[in-house]
């Protein structure tokens, strides 16, 4: 099933993927040949199948809530890439630029 | 060092069983083994690239430490931890504080984490001399190294083609004398692939037995971490001490913990040995089958008992990996976001800001599956993709849960063929994802495998032999690994020759 130019500026969108136009081109070429030969699942029929999403769901298991302690906040902001007020710094949320 | 090898490399090539011998009987100190290794480091690995971060000054302080501790609790008769002055490799999608970690992305450019993973805080515990971080495919998506945004890593025994991926550049370390083991991580085949295709003995773990806190996620119902080692014996060594219940990792169990001795008599007498016919497809390298029927039959003579076994879902575990994989990547890999950490490309607004700095900071192939995990999660399509995978996952786990009623393990082989040549899958992402087809489906039903040397082809490449058994199973693997070992010595040739004659 291939892929059209506005499935995969959807699917970047969804992402949050920045493509160039010529990015689009390929990845919508190469989405639909990748999507090809995995839609060879449809042929089994699983309509009695429980589905699986861990291996090791039966043991897992809870914990105490307690509270403990956390990272130093310096140490967490020290790795950002823009950091005001001990806090880390973003471009505006809604319209432009201050 | 009379029992010790020669070797014209001096201590390079050593084991980990070889070293720890030799500093605990004073042969040489943790500062010379360590400098050794930083030494030939220096000289192969602008060639190899191996190393994307060499921990140079930090290692020989770390060395200095360990022999400085050693001298004391030889003076004061105190118990001193395992692996003290081991040196050892860490691939770069694990945190170790205080070093680089990029997990082989642009996107983590200049990201220096604070805390260590828990399993390398156990090793660090144990004694262990951190050298570096090494090379890998951008966040461990790849069979190659060829995605890892530092370029790639090069293969020991001929460097026009590829050590594996994505811990090939772990691989690389050991198999060239870069280091005495690494460590590595198995989403569906990263350490057994480049393992085999280097020549070293590449143990995956079962889910649950190793925890992934400071593992940076990619898949993360299927991540392992794993160990790059010469010998079953080693790998044993290395698990010994980094597996293990973890607070901070829910899924790790409180049995994790193997207390593994491996005996030099095992007898094989009774074990029952699957091969599984499923594996033996049209495309497998020649040679590649051979090494693996004779390896079988090697395991034969010590008295293991072979039969042919089905693993009928076999064919649906690639395009089941590939769903799954990347629906996980596409959820784990949001947090890069240029707001906590790494690389962010200043816009104007919010938005733009998140999607120029994904659009830029990520490479080719991980797009790609953070779309395809995007797509198969998304409104319309994830009954029909996430769902359905889910579902033929269960089947695939049934598979070996059937398998493991009849037999004790599975051996078969690890990849489809000997080290491909650098640029060889280049066209085709698809070409690139037949690489692991053998190793997937024991990521996805969570059990642990083996990669264990098994010869070598007709152009001096190594081959490779799959061990695989059932959840926690990794004492029977490594037992029988070693027992293989004992009376096979693929494993202790080493790439020094063919790192010459390329010189």
């Amino acid at each position: 099933m291939p892929l059209s130019r506005a499935d995969v500026e959807h699917i970047a969108n969804l992402a949050r993927l920045h493509l160039t136009e010529e990015e689009k081109e390929r990845y919508r070429e190469q989405l639909s040949n990748i999507l090809d030969h995995i839609s060879k699942l449809q042929e089994l029929d699983t309509s009695n199948v429980q589905p699986m999403s861990s291996v090791v769901v039966e043991q897992a298991r809870l914990r105490q809530d307690e509270p403990g302690p956390a990272m130093p906040r310096q140490d967490l902001l020290s790795d950002a890439p823009d950091v005001a007020d001990d806090q880390f710094r973003v471009p505006p949320v809604l319209g432009g630029p201050p | 060092m009379s029992d010790l090898p020669k070797q014209p490399e001096g201590l390079v090539y050593l084991t980990v069983t070889q070293a720890l011998k030799g500093l605990r009987a004073g042969d040489f100190s943790s500062r010379e083994l360590t400098a050794a290794y930083l030494k030939r480091i220096e000289e192969h690995n602008p060639r190899l690239n191996a190393y994307l971060y060499v921990a140079g000054e930090s290692a020989m302080k770390a060395a200095t430490k360990a022999d400085k501790q050693r001298a004391k609790g030889r003076k004061t008769k105190s118990k001193l931890p395992l692996l003290l002055g081991l040196p050892l490799a860490v691939k770069d999608v694990l945190t170790v504080a205080g070093m680089p970690a990029t997990a082989g992305s642009r996107i983590l450019e200049g990201f220096v984490p604070t805390y260590n993973a828990t399993a390398v805080q156990r090793l660090l515990d144990g004694g262990v001399v951190i050298l570096g971080k090494t090379n890998t495919d951008e966040f461990a998506m790849g069979s190659s190294t060829e995605n890892s945004a530092y370029g790639v890593a090069r293969n020991p025994w001929d460097e026009e083609r590829v050590p594996g991926g994505s811990s090939g550049g772990s691989a690389a370390a050991v198999a060239a004398g870069l280091a005495p083991v690494a460590l590595g991580t198995d989403t569906g085949g990263s350490v057994r692939q480049p393992a085999a295709l280097c020549g070293l003995t590449g143990l995956k773990t079962t889910y649950g037995r190793v925890s992934r806190y400071g593992l940076i996620a990619f898949g993360s119902s299927l991540d392992t971490v794993g160990v790059l080692a010469r010998t079953a014996q080693d790998a044993a060594t290395i698990l010994g001490v980094m597996a293990g219940f973890d607070p901070r990792d829910a899924t790790t169990l409180e049995s994790a913990a193997p207390k593994i001795k491996l005996s030099g008599k095992f007898e094989l007498k009774g074990l029952k040995i699957g091969v599984p016919k499923e594996y033996f497809i049209e495309g497998l390298q020649p040679e590649v089958e051979q090494a693996v029927r004779a390896g079988i039959a090697q395991l034969a003579t010590l008295g293991a008992k072979i039969s042919e076994i089905s693993l009928p879902h076999t064919e649906y575990a690639l395009p089941v990996y590939y769903i799954i994989a990347p629906a996980e990547a596409s959820a784990n890999l949001a947090r890069f976001d240029g707001v906590r950490y790494g690389l962010r490309v200043p816009e104007d607004k919010l938005f733009d800001m998140f999607t120029h700095t994904r659009g830029q900071g990520f490479g080719p192939e991980v797009k790609r599956r953070v779309m395809i995990g995007t797509y198969a999660l998304s409104a319309g399509y994830y009954d029909a993709y996430y769902g359905q995978a889910q579902k033929v996952r269960t089947l695939i786990r049934g598979d070996f849960e059937r398998a493991f009623e009849q037999v004790d393990l599975i051996a078969a082989p690890a990849t489809p063929n000997s080290a491909f040549r650098i640029g060889a899958h280049s066209g085709n992402p698809l070409d690139m994802y037949l690489e692991d087809v053998f190793t997937l489906p024991a990521n996805l039903a969570g059990v642990p495998g083996l990669a264990l040397p098994a010869g070598f082809d007709s152009q001096g490449l190594p081959l490779s032999l799959q061990l695989i058994g059932p959840h926690f199973s990794e004492e029977r693997l490594l037992q029988v690994a070693h027992a293989y070992q004992q009376i096979t010595d693929w494993h202790t040739v080493t790439s020094s020759a063919a790192m010459d004659a390329q010189q």
